[in-house]
């Protein structure tokens, strides 16, 4: 499910995206290191090599549909639907889309989010891929994938940039094969 | 300052994608909905092919997109005209060292924050939304870039909606836009 194990072990593009994603100690809370990709955004090479590397996977695949999960699924989600020629599904939190819409609940350390996706935006039979920046346990993932089969849509994979290490060991989330770039980078505490 | 595409034979597609949505996110408000056109990869594709062939080889190392339909089109052209994306986003997202930039809504206020070093002084930068309405959220994004000492070139939304006279609170900087709804 890592890419260095499926076929880009010592890709030197993974080692750079890698070190562009910048960890941030104790956000949002205490004991909490954030997997920041907005430095990756920043360089452009690397942002560039993040989303070929998904689209080298994903050209081949017959899919139609990219659904990304808000807000961070929508940065790399695009440029992947359209280097591919599918179309982009943004998944989103509650009230922002317009119109019809279907809703799943998924569990949060405390409490219960909802993702929302518009009625129609995919049709049965349709191949579907999810992407967000980050996978830590999944909640929001099954959750998409949730959707997108209530809709008859088929999903092919999970993909993100960085997997943390509640999901290494697991190649499947819900049955659905995931896609990983990257490990999250430990960085020194001096305290 | 906004160009004459109306010529462009790619608009007419992308303008006949928009779905309008009455009443949402209330009573009175026609709301302009992207998503339709982001279902059509063709539209899609000529969207981001308009606005990259008018930024391309302009010297732009910066595209701003405001959160959050505007990290669906600034990516793409910031990857296709080889420049840094940056996403504007709304209080406590962002992680890390951030510059603030409030701003007036119908009722009440908003915010808008910036990663600190995120944008170098001197930088040409373009600000991306979906759409522009009154263009206060367009204003917060421009100050926060110029408090960076960047320059911000242009301004570029999918839809405008010019009832609204958008276009005159942008400090006097170019807005370009691929369609109009009144």
């Amino acid at each position: 499910m890592f890419a260095a194990e499926n076929g880009l072990k010592g890709d030197p593009r993974l080692q750079a995206i890698s070190e562009a994603i910048r960890v941030i100690p104790d956000f949002p809370k205490q004991g909490i290191m954030f997997q920041d990709i907005t430095t990756l955004l920043l360089n452009h090479k690397a942002f560039k090599d993040t989303v070929d590397i998904f689209v080298d996977r994903y050209r081949d695949m017959e899919i139609s549909v990219v659904a990304g999960i808000e807000a961070r699924g929508f940065m790399f989600g695009p440029s992947i639907a359209l280097a591919i020629g599918a179309k982009f599904v943004p998944l989103r939190k509650p009230r922002k889309l317009p119109g019809d819409v279907i809703s799943e609940a998924y569990v949060l350390e405390y409490g219960t989010d909802c993702l929302e996706m518009h009625v129609n935006a995919v049709q049965p039979g349709e191949r579907a891929v999810v992407i967000d920046d980050l996978v830590a346990t999944g909640g929001t993932l099954s959750a998409a994938i949730r959707l997108l089969e209530r809709m008859g849509a088929e999903v092919v994979e999970c993909a993100c940039v960085i997997g943390l290490p509640e999901v290494k060991g697991h190649s499947r989330l819900n049955g659905k094969p995931l896609y990983i770039l990257v490990e999250p980078r430990k960085i020194e505490h001096c305290c | 300052m906004s160009a004459s595409r109306d010529d462009d034979p790619r608009i007419h597609g992308i303008k006949s994608k928009i779905r309008v949505v009455p009443n949402f996110p209330k009573p009175d408000i026609m709301f302009q909905d992207i998503t339709t056109l982001l279902l059509d990869p063709e539209a899609f594709k000529d969207t981001i092919d308009l606005f990259v062939e008018r930024y391309r080889g302009k010297n732009i190392s910066v595209v701003a997109g405001i959160e959050a339909r505007g990290f669906i089109f600034g990516p793409p052209i910031a990857l296709a005209i080889g420049a840094k994306f940056v996403p504007l986003r709304k209080p406590k997202k962002l992680p890390g060292d951030v510059i603030r930039e409030e701003y007036v809504l119908e009722y009440g206020r908003d915010c808008l924050e910036m990663h600190l070093g995120a944008v170098k002084p001197g930088e040409r930068a373009l600000v991306v939304d979906d759409l522009i309405a009154t263009g206060g959220t367009l204003c917060a994004a421009m100050n926060l870039l110029e408090r960076a000492e960047a320059e911000v070139v242009e301004c570029a939304c999918v839809i405008e909606l010019p009832d609204l006279k958008g276009r005159e609170r942008l400090k006097g900087k170019p807005l370009y836009v691929l369609v109009e709804s009144h």
